[in-house]
């Protein structure tokens, strides 16, 4: 009981850190010391002062104003396409599970390839072929996330779409429809939110590999990823222009993972990992 | 056995099947036209009258499955198609990279699992106290840490800071230290975590109190039993993991110039040679599928209780 009760205070604890990171990304553009493409001549490879916080880069823009519009690319990305890649995953899971037959194998075929594929080499293959840019990283890394959720769903339909109780709102009229949405999904929903909340910080960590690569978020726009690769050549020269990216990415990802685990041990469900 | 080794290479072939198809339906999610694609990455002009002369060369006018058959049955033989940049078989140019690659990922693999088998063996046993909190904080750090980070800053701290190895040192030993510690650094700390999992599981296991009742020396249940217990579970994790390996190799090589198969993809990204990339694909994917299937296998062989499980 009361490690329940503890779970229950490390969820509260980190979903409100990661509420903070989400404001702080919004807030990002009044919250920025200085404008984050502006380049100065007479500041170059800056070390931290008073007008930059963490020092300016190669072409003395300040880090601390990109850093901060990076948590909005890392931060939003990472939750969009963990909110996509749900989204479409349990649906088609549901659907699934629930009709059964040609369209069931069709999609579970899919997936089963889908996961033959080591994810990250996929997923740089992807973004390559298509040439970079947020959309085509976004696309890569879809591609395959989508399985976890159809596959968990679909598994959690049909063990409890025979069910009394579907049984009786079927028998009370209800359509499909309602019953999928209304009787099935809140039943099915925990142990996918769970995964879904595990999700973020890995996604967060694929995307900001693909900036790193030059294969995701294009120049000037500011990404801690493609920051860290910008600034890797001139690392002995200034090294603030990658430890500042490089401690706000880890400390985000730590946050997410630590909700992830927390929100698992707070509903019991074991994460599937890949 | 036999018939259950057969009945899953059989299951593989429709995995196998999407996994090529969706892998050749790649090329044409390119944008552009291949031939053209190709011409330019020789650095030919480009001439209507030249494109559609590669393109029947290419056998691009055929229809699309058609070209997918032929693909398929040519890269059966071996025959990924040939580069764009510069002619040579693809197969050709995987097989140079696949050595250095091959040797990094399992450097990496025997580093992760010396460090990380006797680590979380310990946390299990000193399960809640000081120790055992510490080196599970670190794994999280490790965990949250992606591999290209870890990779500058190796290079910052031992290359440029203490100047103990050169910062480029291309497929020698002394170069391959680096390359292997960023790589296996998240492995262990994953490795740690669901390690330490599976030897609780295992310890709480009635056959451990029996044993202890028995008298039998705490070391020897916990290398003799527990350690051999755990055997497959650590197997089948190692081969769910081989994935992030060859996804953290890519990003990993191109940073330390590693001549393997994963800057291979990256120089060829740049060079839009699509062939390589997608010979790299598939090569990687059935590896992955191949060494899966494996490790099941070996799960059924040495481990008669699941042989009775369906």
């Amino acid at each position: 009981m009361t490690s329940k009760k503890k779970a229950k205070k490390r969820t509260i604890f980190f979903a409100v850190l990661a509420l903070l990171l989400v404001v702080v990304s919004i807030l990002a553009p009044w919250l920025c010391p200085n404008d984050p493409n502006a380049t100065n001549a007479l500041y170059m490879k800056a070390a931290p002062c008073r007008q930059f916080p963490f020092g300016t880069d190669s072409l003395g823009r300040c880090v601390c104003s990109r850093v901060l519009m990076g948590a909005r690319t890392s931060v939003f990305s990472a939750l969009l396409l963990v909110a996509i890649t749900f989204l479409i995953g349990t649906v088609l899971g549901m659907l699934c599970g629930f009709y059964g037959g040609i369209l069931d194998t069709i999609v579970m075929r899919l997936a089963d390839t889908m996961l033959a594929f080591p994810q990250m080499v996929l997923a740089i293959a992807v973004a390559g072929i298509l040439g970079g840019g947020m959309g085509n990283a976004m696309a890569a890394l879809g591609i395959t996330g989508w399985t976890l959720y159809a596959r968990l769903a679909r598994s959690q339909v049909l063990a409890i779409k025979k069910e009394p109780y579907i049984l009786a709102a079927r028998l009370g009229g209800c359509s499909d429809t309602k019953i999928l949405f209304r009787h099935l999904l809140p039943n099915i929903l925990p142990p996918l939110l769970v995964n879904a909340t595990t999700q973020i910080g890995v996604t967060m960590m694929g995307f900001a590999g693909l900036s790193f690569l030059g294969l995701g978020v294009q120049l000037p726009n500011a990404e801690w990823g493609s920051m860290i690769n910008e600034a890797r050549g001139y690392m002995q020269l200034a090294p603030w222009a990658v430890l500042a990216p490089g401690a706000a990415m880890v400390l985000t990802v730590m946050i997410f993972n630590y909700l992830g685990d927390s929100v698992q041990d707070l509903m019991d469900v074991k994460a599937e990992r890949r | 056995m036999a018939k259950y080794i057969g009945k899953r290479l059989l299951q593989m072939i429709p995995v196998l099947l999407g996994l090529t198809f969706l892998t050749f339906l790649l090329l044409y999610l390119s944008p552009g036209d291949p031939a053209e694609k190709k011409l330019k990455a020789q650095g030919v002009a480009v001439s209507d009258e030249i494109v559609e002369q590669v393109r029947e060369e290419m056998g691009l006018n055929r229809p699309f499955l058609v070209q997918y058959a032929d693909w398929l049955v040519s890269a059966l033989h071996g025959d990924l198609g040939t580069s764009y940049k510069d002619e040579r078989p693809v197969a050709e140019k995987l097989a140079d990279g696949m050595g250095n690659t091959l040797l990094l990922s399992l450097a990496s693999l025997f580093l992760a699992l010396i460090v990380s088998v006797p680590l979380a063996l310990y946390t299990a046993v000193r399960k809640n106290r000081f120790s055992d909190y510490l080196i599970r904080f670190l794994s999280f750090i490790g965990n949250s840490v992606p591999s290209f980070l870890l990779s500058v800053l190796l290079i910052y701290f031992f290359c440029i800071r203490l100047k103990w190895f050169p910062v480029i040192a291309k497929g020698t030993v002394q170069g391959l230290f680096l390359p292997t510690l960023a790589l296996a650094i998240p492995l262990i700390s994953r490795f740690i975590r669901q390690f330490r999992a599976e030897f609780l599981e295992q310890l709480s296991q009635e056959y451990v109190t029996g044993a202890r009742v028995r008298g039998v020396k705490e070391h020897l249940i916990l290398f003799c039993n527990v350690l051999h217990n755990s055997m497959m579970p650590i197997l089948t994790i190692v081969g769910l993991s081989v994935g992030t390996l060859m996804g953290g190799s890519v990003v990993i090589e191109t940073i330390f110039m590693w001549p393997g198969l994963g800057k291979l993809v990256m120089d060829s990204i740049t060079a839009r040679d699509y062939p390589v990339i997608q010979g790299f694909v598939i090569l990687m994917a059935v590896l992955y599928v191949g060494i899966n299937l494996a490790i099941d296998i070996c799960y059924r062989v040495f481990d008669p209780r699941t042989r009775d499980a369906r």
